[in-house]
């Protein structure tokens, strides 16, 4: 909005009511859209009917859009051979905060709606570091204690890393369309601070039928690498083209466009990029390949001056050397597999792919890397797979992951400690409908498991082993063991015991629906649990249930209360002074041609 | 214990059909197995392995769970070596595993099957291919396939 001098407006309340008062039509961003002044985004109006382009009108408090933010408008006068028309004004900003009345008039009609714009402090911290626990609901946090500190006569021997922080929130992570959101759009939430709807990364989710033409709003990447000279990181143990990470710098309708978006993160100019999903990365010809191309990103990577690791000894040995400043660590063609079967059980995919590095160490990597950059650095990592086995309702592994994540977290508080620069945030993006509801006693009588399941007084306490020095008990097949049912479930048979011989796989495909898989169905004492979710789930789903957030550091004493995820946004570009103009000599323009005339000429 | 399902008709016949099937089958195909695809897996990619590269073009029998349907209409059904927890065409979040077989079989699929562990016979075809309608990758592939549901 730098074309046309507009000013705040002072909104009257009753503006509200006539939000919406025209169905099928849409303003993007949304009415009630919080976000950061200077902030790119696209704007875009679709009306509920064929309009021609001399008869909309288009503005922001009374001033032409078109004037307003200095650009002509794409006019769709059937768009995507619907019957409606759209406009649509890519990349704008506004840098004036304020309240702005959107009016879209097709000349009868007119729709409104209201964005709130809001800028920033000065710089508060020079770091900052975004923990994703995905999916970690209250049970899986209290769990984590229970087997990696222990409890006796009500009190905890110690805490997690991320308990202990000074300030937290609880986090509404409900979308656009739903109140259940999915990890991309909630991801979605943290890094741009606009909501979105279920599978969306990046973008508004508007009537156009191509993925990648919906309106987009500007990353914490582009942000940072737009305006700053900081270094970014992305870590996670999921695939790095998985919906969190994509989060940071992806524009899709679909977090299925997985090739896209592994280019998409190579051109975001994130500097530490590790994780798994090779699959994704490697040229069609390559066996293993998921790609329908000949890009390797991986040659890609090396030949832009990354260091490139595949195994966790690569990685330590990139990150130990002082000159190494960009890092692209790649360990499983898949989601890597979890600190259960990893330090314990040998299961998953742990033969094939042996030297996978730990959450932990590939934060404390992403950190000794990072920390060279003398202006700081944004470092995002994502226990990924917290979520991964909540679906399948194996809670098991996802409480071991919950302490890898605890271990992480160590680490990065272990390297803001010596310093006061640095904002750590630890968070779910979404939870599970999980609890824990007492304890599973081999040695209570009764001819059923459900008769061991002590409640009260008679769970007492489980009888895990001490962990050993990384906080994982070193055996979870133990005699009384905690009792942690989910509530929203597929048919299945529940063992209320640990699956030792890989991760739970509760329903299989049959005849197009999801049925109990039978290969639990003769364990002793399995026991049939009819589904409460329809049976086209086949997993555990996700659920509205707020998520705790704890912080630290410069900027953290903004969390309080309840809050909406999009907010954590905000405190994050707060912390970072991202409000301010843009300094001159950012680098993300150059590296976007640069490296866009590198895919296409391979 | 696997039994591969026969066709209806007394006994005796059936027997003498088991037997007689079962002579030809040895005579012109491999039987192959999930764990034989790969020589290694590591992380920059897979390598097949020396016996999947023999066997291109010739008659092979794989042992897998056929995987929910693309579409209704689709050519082709999924092969896995474990039946399918996800769907990856019905969620987005979901991916297949990297060492899917891809089947084009001889009939029109019966859509009805899905989930079940069934026994494929057809030419083995290797090589990154394309599917012309849906878009959709591979590398391992049995065409002209007949399938048998095992129990």
């Amino acid at each position: 909005m730098r074309h046309h001098a507009m000013r705040p407006y002072v909104i009257a309340l009753v503006f509200a009511l006539f939000v919406g008062d025209v169905a099928a039509a849409a303003i993007y961003p949304i009415d009630r859209a919080h976000f950061l002044a200077g902030s790119k985004f696209d704007f875009k109006v679709e009306f509920d009917q064929i309009v021609p382009q001399g008869s909309m009108r288009v503005t922001i408090n009374g001033i032409d859009a078109t004037r307003a933010f200095g650009k002509t408008f794409q006019y769709m006068e059937n768009e995507d051979g619907s019957n409606a028309s759209s406009g649509l004004i890519r990349d704008v900003t506004i840098t004036e905060p304020g309240k702005y009345l959107v009016e879209a008039s097709d000349g009868v009609t007119t729709q409104r709606v209201i964005w709130d714009v809001y800028t920033t402090g000065p710089r508060k911290a020079k770091n900052v570091i975004l923990f994703i626990g995905d999916g970690m609901s209250i049970a899986n946090r209290t769990a984590a204690r229970m087997l990696s500190k222990g409890i006796r006569e009500g009190k905890y021997y110690g805490q997690l890393a991320f308990d202990d922080m000074p300030h937290m929130a609880l986090i509404g992570t409900s979308g656009v369309d739903s109140i259940i959101t999915d990890s991309a759009n909630s991801m979605s939430a943290y890094t741009t601070g606009h909501k979105s709807s279920v599978n969306a990364l990046g973008v508004y989710v508007s009537r156009a039928k191509d993925n990648l033409a919906h309106p987009k709003v500007e990353t914490l990447t582009e942000l940072v690498k737009r305006k700053t000279k900081l270094a970014v990181g992305i870590v996670t143990d999921a695939e790095l083209e998985d919906a969190t990470p994509a989060g940071m710098f992806a524009h899709t309708r679909r977090r299925g466009d997985k090739d896209i978006i592994a280019e998409q993160m190579f051109l975001s100019g994130a500097d530490v990029v590790m994780g798994g999903g090779s699959a994704y990365f490697l040229p069609q010809k390559t066996p293993g390949s998921k790609r329908k191309d000949d890009n390797n990103l991986v040659e890609l990577y090396r030949r832009t001056g990354y260091r490139v690791a595949t195994t966790d000894a690569e990685m330590a040995q990139a990150a130990a050397d002082a000159s190494t400043r960009k890092l692209f660590g790649v360990f499983h063609p898949d989601n890597m597999d979890g600190a259960l079967d990893r330090h314990l059980l040998k299961k998953g995919t742990v033969d094939r792919f042996p030297d996978q590095p730990d959450v932990a160490d590939m934060t404390r990597a992403a950190i000794d890397v990072l920390s060279r950059n003398p202006d700081g650095f944004v470092l995002m990592v994502e226990a990924g797979l917290i979520d991964k086995y909540n679906h399948p309702l194996d809670w098991e592994r996802s409480v071991y992951d919950t302490i890898m994540l605890s271990n992480a977290v160590q680490v990065a508080k272990d390297f803001a400690a010596k310093r006061n620069d640095t904002l750590v945030i630890v968070t779910p993006d979404h939870t599970h409908g999980v609890s824990i509801v007492g304890t599973v006693d081999d040695a209570k009588p009764g001819p059923e498991m459900r008769d061991k399941i002590g409640v009260y007084q008679e769970a007492g306490f489980p009888n895990y082993p001490a962990p050993d020095k990384d906080g994982y008990p070193p055996s979870v097949d133990v005699s009384r063991r905690l009792a942690v049912f989910y509530g929203n479930f597929p048919d299945y048979y529940e063992t209320f015991r640990p699956n030792l011989d890989g991760p739970r796989v509760p329903a299989v495909s049959k005849d197009k629906v999801y049925v109990a898989n039978e290969i639990y169905k003769d364990q002793p004492g399995a026991m049939l649990r009819v589904g409460n979710l329809p049976r086209s789930a086949d997993t555990g789903t996700h659920t509205a249930d707020d998520a705790l957030l704890t912080a630290m550091g410069p900027g953290s004493e903004a969390f309080h209360g309840f809050m909406e995820n999009v907010e954590v946004f905000r405190v994050m570009v707060d912390a970072l002074g991202l409000g301010a103009p843009a300094r001159s000599g950012a680098r993300g323009a150059d590296r976007q041609t640069q490296t866009k005339r590198a895919l296409t000429s391979q | 214990m696997l039994r591969r399902g026969i066709l209806r008709g007394g006994a005796l016949i059936g027997l003498l059909y088991c037997g007689a099937a079962a002579r030809v089958a040895a005579a012109v195909e491999s039987t192959l197995g999930f764990n034989e695809l790969y020589a290694k897996q590591s992380v920059l990619g897979m390598e097949l392995s020396m016996r999947v590269k023999t066997l291109a073009g010739h008659t092979v029998r794989i042992l897998g769970y056929l995987a929910p349907p693309l579409k209704p209409d689709v050519r082709f059904f999924v092969l896995t070596r474990a039946p399918v927890a996800l769907c990856p065409f019905c969620n987005s979040d979901a991916d297949w595993p990297s060492d899917i077989v891809v089947v084009y079989p001889r009939a029109p699929l019966d859509a009805a099957t899905d989930g079940l562990p069934v026994a494929v016979t057809g030419t083995l075809e290797l090589g990154s291919k394309i599917d012309a309608q849906t878009g959709f990758v591979s590398l391992v592939r049995v065409i002209d396939a007949e399938f048998t549901v095992v129990r």
